[in-house]
């Protein structure tokens, strides 16, 4: 799917622009356009044509600006666009600044009081009038507004060649069980389909043809896998405090387990979820769970990482496992809520006082969200603390296509757990000994029925045999015993994924979602005549690869989503020797990284 | 009856119902100062757990930061132990019961750790009725930090440097029964009969049981005029009846007059006994225990006892609808889902 020739070779086929634009679809928050948008997005996808789409929305209920843009590409780039081909432009408020940021020969499709084909002449209009097609969809005028956001679908369709089996399709099931709802949806893009080809001559140079490029594939948001990788990752515990953008993760982890993990005849479940008092307490929780030996987990953002600053230090310093996911957003404070970010890449890897380092998984893609929330609940027990899960906003609120997830081979890793046959027959414990030698110690769980099981956790000064000290001996050997212990972990954090090219002596480094944005980027660069190689970070601690890849390379780009190029002053702190070959693309204005972006920056760069 | 069990247990022979001494529920030896009223309260928590024949290995002691919540390292050093953050102990207690519901969780806190910092968690844990023994060992100051003034300090009462305290203090005991809370006791370390008989009944009790236990600071907060010194506590203290607890595997002969005492049933078929003492008092009325807690705080009287108790609330664990097996022993098998389960998931999404 992504080879590196760069989309803009194949772009205008005898002036038809085929399977490749942006749509964008400007309407205010509430006015449920959500269930439209993603109907188009799904017809799109029926027709075997990769497509993306984003919710780019304010903090707000009902009232604000409200933005979904959708990406059909053929070649499969499915990172936003910065560039508008398309736009809907149903938001009176934003629709004069939507029209004059548009490109030239771009598309408007817009309600005729709006005016906006004076606003510019060099747009292709199309003038709609919604208000009298609703008019004549349905006498009742509650439900106008509503079915105006149908209409549009239909203008678009009719305009672009969507296939209106596979509209149908998706409006079923967007509304399933609704047989009313469907009737009157279906009647709205009829409506809308009926004028589009009727009254409106085809002037613009876009269309979409079926492809075969989505077969078998599904359309998940991260937040939704790293559920789905949570429940099989065999997770007991749930705490959580809702806040945006991670609440929908616990939100349909417990839709989830409610179906996957009660018993139907009884009603027990072999779970807990708990919506705590707030993130102090979710924490705690979850730490309480994995002390006692459960597969425990909590899921926020920036905000309740901050709160949960102490507690994770306690986890880290008494060795105790539990998962956390932090689905970043733009900070500091309240920030941009409902934008996303990379912001927490620092704070994380450090969270607490006194010298704390914790092990962070950094996904980059809704598979990824999956295949790592598995990980890091066999990281945590096998590693005895606390294990971060970096997903975004973008990531984890946004629709993306994915190949289906596969069933987990590895069984679960417990890590290293004591039972009361194991205890008699070694007939001595200290659960803080590093007996193996590689900085991970033994542990047994409450209940276990042993004299000799018994142990006091503390976050106080504690020698190999739990019991208090503030001996400066003890205590380096505690701290450089951890130090071993993080050390170990490089060898099983999962490594990066790496991609090269002839002769490139130029690196880029990126994490997370901006993958989607660098591997078109590449192909944007290989069109410019600049060779990359590229090397995908997935985790901290960081494992050899990377100071071989950095080595390798005159120069490094770090791509990230911040200000403050978190991750690459990381790398600078781990190799201060080639401090000065990693240079910064930063992209941090809360909206998704797309590639031209990074392209940009690059190339100014090698000038 | 009451006091026959009592008697017997004076003269108990070295070793209890499981074979196990006295020693075997000691921890290591307390660093606190000498006559701290938190080391009374531990010799009590050794005794009744012994003489309830408690599996040690069955527990979890848990605790926030302060002088009290170091007392778990001093008592019961067969089982495990969690000294949590200041303030935030309920969390973990809460996240322990889920874990493993087949645990007893044995908290301590002191009155900064649950009514100043831990406020919030306190409230939290009551509401959802976590079961577990919580007990305040409350001396109206910060011991460990050198006796500031803690949420449940006297009004009026002054610091060393002279400074006062003018905020009425919080009275973890209304709070608790205003929160729902089904186990209301408050007891004084220094009336051991009473407090062993509160723990014990506490430990039979399934949902949140509140010990507020006034535990004298000896080096902070024992002079003249404090209610939370040995002098005050001794004289002002006013128990509103005999407590009397009698454990399952006993028979209950009642010997007391009828009309003259109030019996209740725990869960684990237990049975506690109120003989009336100062007052005409029915620990299950809800709005009448508030109404005698602050009446008495009002006489400036020191009530002590069983002061609420409601057997029929749900506990956390039974809202939760948990398996029958603790999570926590949960294998694979009972944890992840089958191939079907991922494959059916993944058709939804197509
Ligand atoms: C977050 C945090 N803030 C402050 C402290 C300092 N601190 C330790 S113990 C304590 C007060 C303890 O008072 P209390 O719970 O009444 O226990 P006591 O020592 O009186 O038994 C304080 C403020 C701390 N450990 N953690
Ligand atoms: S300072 Fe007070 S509370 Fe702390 S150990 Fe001494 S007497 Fe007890
Ligand atoms: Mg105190």
């Amino acid at each position: 799917m992504k080879t590196l020739a760069s989309e803009t070779s194949s772009k205008v086929e005898q002036g038809r622009i085929v399977n490749n634009f942006s749509i964008h679809v400007a309407t205010i928050n509430g006015s449920g356009s959500q269930s439209s948008n993603n109907v188009l997005m799904r017809s799109l996808f029926q027709m075997g044509i990769p497509v993306s789409g984003k919710n780019l929305f304010p903090s707000n209920i009902a009232g604000l600006p409200t933005w979904f843009t959708i990406r059909v590409n053929k070649d499969g780039w499915i990172a936003r666009k910065k560039e508008v081909d398309i736009l809907v432009a149903m938001n009176p408020q934003t629709a004069y600044e939507d029209v004059m940021s548009l490109p030239s020969g771009a598309v408007c499709i817009s309600p005729t009081e709006l005016n906006l084909e004076k606003a510019r002449q060099d747009v292709i209009h199309y003038v709609v009038p919604f208000t009298e097609l609703a008019n004549q969809a349905t006498d009742q005028i509650k439900l106008r507004k509503l079915l105006t956001n149908m209409i549009y679908v239909g203008v678009v369709a009719e305009l672009l060649g969507i296939d209106f089996a596979e509209i149908e399709k998706s409006i079923r099931r967007q509304f399933e069980g609704k047989a009313k709802a469907i009737d009157l949806n279906l009647v709205a893009v009829d409506a809308g389909r009926k004028w589009a080809k009727e009254s409106a001559a085809k002037k613009d140079p876009y269309y979409v043809e079926r492809m075969n490029k989505t077969e078998g594939k599904i359309i998940i948001d991260g937040n939704a896998a790293c559920a789905i990788g949570s429940m099989f990752a065999g997770v007991s515990v749930i705490t959580w405090y809702p806040i945006t953008p991670s609440s929908s993760l616990c939100e349909q982890l417990i839709d989830y387990l409610h179906e996957y993990r009660r018993d139907e005849a009884n009603g027990k479940a072999t779970y807990a979820v708990i919506q705590a008092e707030d993130e102090l307490a979710a924490i705690g929780m979850a730490l309480g769970a994995g002390w006692a030996g459960a597969r425990s987990m909590t899921s926020t953002s920036g905000p309740g990482i901050s709160l949960m600053a102490e507690f994770v230090g306690l986890g880290y310093f008494a060795e105790i496992p539990t998962v956390i996911f932090d689905v970043q957003r733009v900070g500091p404070s309240t920030g941009m809520p409902t934008r996303t970010m990379q912001g927490d890449i620092l704070s994380a890897y450090l969270l607490s006082h006194g010298d704390t380092k914790h092990i962070a998984l950094l996904p980059g893609s809704v598979e990824e969200c999956y295949s790592q929330a598995l990980d890091a609940f066999n990281l945590a027990e096998r590693f005895q603390t606390p294990v971060f899960v970096l997903s975004d906003l973008d990531l984890g609120m946004n629709n993306w296509m994915s190949d289906p997830f596969p069933y987990p081979e590895k069984p679960m890793d417990r890590g290293k757990v004591l039972n009361a046959q194991e205890l008699e027959k070694l007939g001595k414990f200290e659960r803080y000994r590093d007996v193996d030698g590689d900085g991970i110690p033994y542990r047994t769980l409450p209940g276990t029925n042993s004299p000799i099981a018994g142990y006091f956790t503390r976050g106080s000064g504690h020698n190999e045999a739990a019991a208090y000290t503030e001996r400066a001996d003890d205590y380096l050997r505690l701290m450089d015993r951890l130090n071993r212990k993080y050390q170990t972990a490089r060898k099983y954090v999962p490594k990066p994924v790496i991609e090269t090219q002839a002769g490139a002596k130029v690196g880029i480094i990126a994490y997370g979602s901006s993958d989607f944005a660098v591997q078109e980027s590449r192909a944007q660069l290989n069109a410019e005549g600049l060779a990359t190689d590229y090397l995908r970070l997935r985790a901290i601690p960081f494992t050899e690869e990377l100071r071989d890849f950095v080595e390798k390379h005159d120069r490094i780009y770090v791509v990230e989503q911040n200000r403050d190029a978190q991750m690459r002053d990381l790398i600078r702190l781990e190799m201060p020797d080639l401090a000065m070959k990693l240079q910064s693309v930063l992209h941090y204005d809360g909206l998704p990284i797309d590639a031209r972006s990074v392209t940009d920056a690059i190339l100014s760069q090698e000038k | 009856m009451v006091e026959s069990t009592l008697k017997q247990d004076a003269k108990a022979p070295n070793t209890n119902r499981i074979g196990l001494t006295l020693g075997d529920y000691k921890g290591s030896p307390s660093t606190l100062c000498d006559g701290c009223g938190h080391d009374a309260i531990t010799s009590q928590i050794i005794k009744a757990c012994y003489e309830l024949a408690v599996e040690p290995h069955k527990v979890a002691k848990l605790s926030g930061i302060g002088c009290s919540s170091k007392t778990p390292a001093y008592f019961l050093s067969r089982a495990h132990g969690f000294n949590a953050v200041h303030g935030r102990m309920p969390s973990i207690a809460t996240g322990v019961s889920m874990a493993n519901k087949d645990l007893t969780l044995l908290a301590v806190s002191g009155d900064g750790d649950t009514a100043s910092i831990g406020l919030g968690q306190f409230c939290h844990l009551v509401r959802r009725n976590v079961p577990m023994i919580y007990v305040i060992e409350n001396n109206g100051v910060y011991g460990l930090t050198k006796g500031q003034f803690s949420a449940t300090a006297d009004i009026g009462s002054k610091l060393k440097t002279g400074v006062s305290n003018e905020l009425p203090p919080i009275d973890i005991c209304s709070l608790a029964v205003e929160m729902g809370c089904g186990f209301v006791g408050r007891s004084f370390a220094g009336d051991p009969k009473q407090l062993v008989a509160l723990l014990k009944a506490a430990m039979s009790h399934k949902g949140t049981a509140i010990l507020d236990v006034v535990s004298p600071c000896v080096t902070f907060n024992n002079h003249e005029g404090s209610t939370k010194s040995y002098k005050y506590a001794k004289e002002h203290e006013m128990p509103i009846h005999e407590i009397g607890y009698i454990p399952f595997y006993e028979q209950i002969a009642v010997d007391y007059e009828p009309g003259s005492a109030v019996e209740v049933k725990m869960h684990d078929g237990s049975h506690i006994v109120l003989r009336k003492a100062a007052k005409d008092y029915d620990p299950r009325n809800k709005l009448a225990a508030i109404d005698t807690i602050h009446k008495a705080i009002a006489e400036h009287q020191f009530l002590t006892g069983l002061l609420y108790i409601d057997e029929k609330k749900p506990d956390f664990t039974t809202i939760m609808q948990l398996d029958d097996q603790p999570l926590a022993s949960l294998g694979q098998d009972k944890l992840r889902p089958g191939k079907d389960a991922l494959s059916a998931i993944m058709a939804e999404l197509k």
